[in-house]
């Protein structure tokens, strides 16, 4: 009897988590398909009314915006540059972390503990102050640099808690097999924590994706601009009304890579934002 | 082929702590060597300090007559295998055996070879494809094994090789290591804290306890001739029965009465005070067993046993005994020295399996004191000891 | 594992190498120290030497506007901003935000964790639908949740029969907030939801049998087994989504900007700078607000007594 309560239970449990999750989701593409007079004029509703659906001509739109296609491509060139050189940097130190004994180690974790926590808004002013004077201001490194050092502590530690979990005695092992360092650490470790470093890209993806702050303070123009800075300066033609249906479409296309990392990588997505955060 | 030499290794921690505390030992060519003792006793330091995974504090050790203090694993051309096998789990069984030969250079006929004859050896041949993921216990044991007889190394030495697999398995491994290194004979140094592997597999064993080596001798001796209470407790399962004694003359006295003692032992023995008797389980039995007539009847005595068990082939037989609060203390030190625990002051003895005692009954018993050992209770030494 | 040796990578975690070390620990040391001088120096760049040039411009009456008037005055701008009510109402408001939304976030997200722990069957879907929220960009969480609360285009008053459907969600401080929060804790009670699953994992069945064989009914179990196993889990995902939500800046700017009282200290530091190009307030408040950070970790951490170090170094 408990059996069936319980089952019944985790049912509904179930469903209520896929609506929270995909609900939202669900209403921001619907909106994307109201036609823009229908949203000028009021339209409340989950769906659009019938007759005031707008097909995909808010997606033609928003893909012929020259101002959104130049921020799409500045939050792609931005994000994955940064995260590959960030991934790049945290493998070194993470090895480090996880497998030397060296002085200093606590001061590199708790330094990278301190910026996790970091309000990231206070140091707009000075760094906006800083990229002007040495010309970084409004361009691609002038946010790669920021991106890289606040997902440096995120991936360190996603990656030393992998590697943590790679036997000690296999490098041990390699070394007395006849391997130098080096070669035990490519040779053993690489292969090994491969699945890691990938994991610990797109967290660091995803954050960059995401970024806002910076996003907003440190460009001013169309060069430079990533994508959710963009969204929020997508004003149509009349600045007290948001061209809501318009931006719902620009949010879905600003979403789908996001969905289809998820899709693809859901297991090692999992495993990586909790084997920082749990285990350790 | 190499001798090892450790010339008085010392392995110090940051705390200060002595892990390792002036030991030498020298390993023949070709001899089988173990490192036995108690959880923390230094015997894994010391075996990967021969490796060269640690570093030694002061001292030197030399491999066939050269000084590898100062060399890293992989000039030194060790091979180990470790307790948890450490294989790769993204190389096939067949890489992973290669994967020293690989680092080496050798040419790819020459690896396959090698890894063929080793794979033959280990009866691993249909496994050669998998990856140590699908490989049961014994299956990557044996993989740790041939990635370990693979090269031509000097010397083989194992961490706690067997501890991880079942008690039938670690058996038939055990047998196969000695075989192994028999064929191959090649000198090997083998950590356990398991004394069936100490005692069966070493042609010398070297007892350790807090970093200081205790004895370094023929499993025999250390069976027969313990130098001090440690290793009389350690060596030896069920382990040593020890006991409360004064020697007067040529009588010893137990708890359990008074008993003659060969002259020899009395005579170093003799009026030191309370001394510890160590008395092995085998060297009691059942007087009914043996038959009157063959029975020294001064060695005899009556004892109440609470509990017997039935093994079979033998019995054991518990008695327990009231002992001084100080006696107690000293028993229980040792018993927490060696692993175990001591819950009572408690004699056992191993009967013939025909004997008939019965538990809560008095039995007599005989005791053979000719393979008694005095100890004196406060440094442990075997006063006893050659005779 | 039944290590018998104290092995001396688990002797001393963090053992202080002395000084006459061999020469196999000292290149150890200089190898690592070579690996972690990139990525160490390119996060104090970021963080520590702009933090310490904030503290400098503090000091000074220092406009973007007129660049050329900066004076030293001291730690007037402090005054100025402790003094301003300001500076207090959004931190105030901040602080709100930080409590109600962790508080749901930690509740939902729990039962979404045993909900997770106990299903057998489309884990994938579950874990992937779970995974989107915590992908969505913030500000498009922002605006999906704004549209669906606004009077003319959403379907929230509609939905809910106790609302008229007229109502203006963000025409005062109470409900604009309500969307806020929405919003946040939408988007971030997934993720507090895996960290949290992930304790639950560490939570042994045999344990949580043996209190059903000794007795304990489905809520002793949860109180006096489960929680009190969970109780490292729980602390670290408080502790990062509280920091988190204390520095809450996208929402808030993409759907009230500010309106209506609802600032956050991040948003007030923001418009300083970046708005009015107030670099000498402005780099006050960035003072204050990582000082405040530090305070709500320090007071986090002391009221849960979590060990960081446990938790994150392992």
């Amino acid at each position: 009897m408990s059996n069936v309560k319980e089952r019944v239970g985790t049912g509904v449990g179930v469903t209520l988590i896929l609506l929270w999750c995909l609900l939202p989701v669900a209403w921001i593409v619907s909106l994307s398909f109201k036609s823009q007079e229908a949203v000028t004029n009021g339209s409340p509703g989950f769906f659009p009314a019938s007759g005031a659906g707008a097909g995909f001509d808010n997606y033609k739109q928003v893909l012929q915006d020259d101002a959104f296609l130049l921020a799409i491509r500045n939050s792609i060139v931005v994000s994955l540059s940064a995260t590959i050189l960030s991934v790049a940097l945290a493998t070194l130190a993470a090895y480090a972390i996880a497998r030397l004994e060296f002085r200093g180690k606590k001061f590199v974790l708790t330094t990278a503990l301190v910026i996790a926590m970091f309000p990231v808004v206070s140091l707009v002013g000075p760094l906006f102050d800083m990229w002007r004077t040495v010309g970084l201001y409004d361009t691609w490194w002038g946010l790669m640099i920021p991106y890289i050092s606040f997902t440096l502590p995120l991936a360190i530690w996603t990656l030393s808690a992998f590697f943590r979990e790679i036997p000690w005695e296999m490098e041990q092992a390699a070394q007395v097999d006849g391997a130098t360092p080096w070669q035990a650490f490519r040779k053993v470790i690489v292969p090994l924590a491969a699945p890691g470093v990938f994991t610990a890209a797109i967290l660091t993806f995803f954050f960059a994706w995401n970024d806002f702050v910076f996003g907003i303070s440190l460009t001013s123009t169309e060069r430079a601009r990533p994508i959710p800075a963009a969204l929020s300066f997508f004003v149509g033609a009349d600045p007290f009304n948001r061209p809501a249906s318009l931006l719902a479409a620009a949010a879905v296309v600003a979403t789908i890579p996001i969905v289809v990392l998820v899709l693809f990588f859901q297991r090692k997505i999992v495993a990586g934002l909790t084997a920082g955060a749990v285990k350790g | 082929m190499a001798t090892i030499e450790m010339k008085h290794i010392v392995k110090k921690y940051g705390d200060g702590f002595p892990a390792v505390n002036d030991v030498s030992i020298d390993v023949a060519d070709g001899e089988f060597l173990i490192l036995v003792g108690p959880s923390g006793c230094g015997k894994s330091t010391l075996l990967r300090m021969i490796v060269g995974l640690e570093d030694i504090t002061d001292g030197d050790m030399l491999i066939g007559g050269e000084r590898v203090n100062d060399l890293a694993p992989r000039d030194r051309n060790l091979s180990m295998v470790f307790q948890n096998y450490a294989l790769y789990p993204h190389l096939t069984v067949y890489e992973n055996i290669a994967f020293p030969l690989r680092l080496a250079k050798v040419s790819e006929k020459e690896i396959d070879e090698k890894v063929r004859e080793a794979s033959k050896t280990l009866d691993l041949d249909e496994h050669l494809e998998r990856k140590p993921a699908n490989l049961s216990g014994g299956q990557r044991q044996r993989v740790a094994m041939g990635r370990a007889i693979v090269r031509e190394a000097k010397a083989f030495l194992f961490d706690e090789p067997l501890s991880n697999l079942d008690a039938k398995l670690r058996g038939q491994m055990r047998t196969e290591i000695a075989r192994l290194q028999k064929k191959l004979g090649i000198t090997t140094v083998y950590v356990t804290h398991d004394q069936t592997e100490a005692m069966t597999l070493g042609d010398r064993v070297a007892v350790m306890k807090r970093g200081v080596l205790q004895q370094l001798a023929s499993p025999r001796e250390l069976y027969e001739q313990p130098v001090n209470l440690f290793v009389a407790g350690f060596i030896g399962s069920p382990p040593m029965n020890f006991l409360p004694a004064t020697v007067e003359g040529t009588e010893v006295t137990l708890p359990f009465g008074t008993f003659p003692l060969p002259a020899d032992k009395a005579e170093r023995t003799a009026g030191k005070g309370l001394l510890m008797a160590g008395v092995r389980p085998e060297h009691f039995e059942d007087v009914s067993v043996i038959g009157e007539g063959e029975v020294d009847s001064s060695r005899t005595f009556k004892a109440h046993i609470d509990v017997r068990e039935w093994l079979g082939d033998q019995q054991y037989a518990y008695v327990p005994y009231e002992a001084e609060a100080t006696v107690q203390d000293q028993l229980k030190e040792l018993a927490r020295e060696s692993d175990s625990d001591s819950l009572r002051t408690q004699l056992v003895v191993s009967l013939d399996a025909s004997s008939k005692a019965e538990e809560d009954a008095d039995t007599t018993l005989f005791i053979d004191t000719d393979q008694m050992h005095l100890f004196d209770p406060s440094s442990g030494e075997n006063l006893t000891v050659g005779l | 594992m039944t290590t018998t040796e104290a092995r001396p990578t688990s002797h001393k975690p963090s053992k202080p190498p002395k000084a006459p070390d061999s020469d196999r620990s000292r290149s150890e040391n200089r190898l690592a120290l070579k690996l972690v001088a990139l990525p160490l120096a390119l996060m104090l760049l970021v963080t520590a030497f702009p933090m310490l040039r904030a503290l400098y411009l503090s000091l000074f009456d220092y406009s973007l506007t007129a660049p050329d008037d900066r004076t030293f005055i001291g730690l007037s701008n402090y005054v100025t901003a402790l003094t301003d009510g300001l500076f207090w109402r959004d931190t105030l408001i901040t602080v709100f935000i930080m409590v109600v939304t962790v508080s749901f976030e930690l509740v939902i997200g729990f039962a979404f964790a045993m909900v997770m722990h106990k299903v057998i069957f489309a884990r994938g879907v579950i874990r992937t639908s779970i995974l989107i929220p915590y992908g969505v960009i913030t500000v498009v969480s922002g605006f999906a949740w704004q549209f669906a609360f606004s009077n003319t285009n959403g379907f929230v008053n509609s939905w809910l029969p106790f609302i008229d459907t007229d109502f203006n969600w963000f025409a005062e401080q109470g409900s604009s907030l309500v969307a806020i929060m929405a919003s946040e804790i939408w988007k971030t009670t997934p993720f507090m939801s895996l960290l949290l699953l992930a304790g639950l994992a560490q939570v042994s069945e045999d344990m949580i049998e043996a209190a059903k064989v000794d007795g304990a009914t489905w809520f002793q179990r949860l109180y006096k087994v489960i929680l009190p196993n969970m109780r490292a889990a729980i602390m670290v995902a408080v502790l990062f989504r509280a920091l988190d939500a204390y520095r809450i800046f996208d929402n808030i700017f993409v759907m009230t900007a500010g309106a209506n009282n609802t600032e956050s200290i991040s948003f007030l530091t923001y418009r300083q700078v970046i708005e009015q190009f107030q670099l000498g307030i402005g780099s006050a408040l960035s003072v204050l607000l990582f000082l405040s950070v530090l305070v709500v970790a320090a007071v986090i951490v002391k009221l849960f007594r979590v060990d960081l170090a446990d938790a994150r170094q392992g």
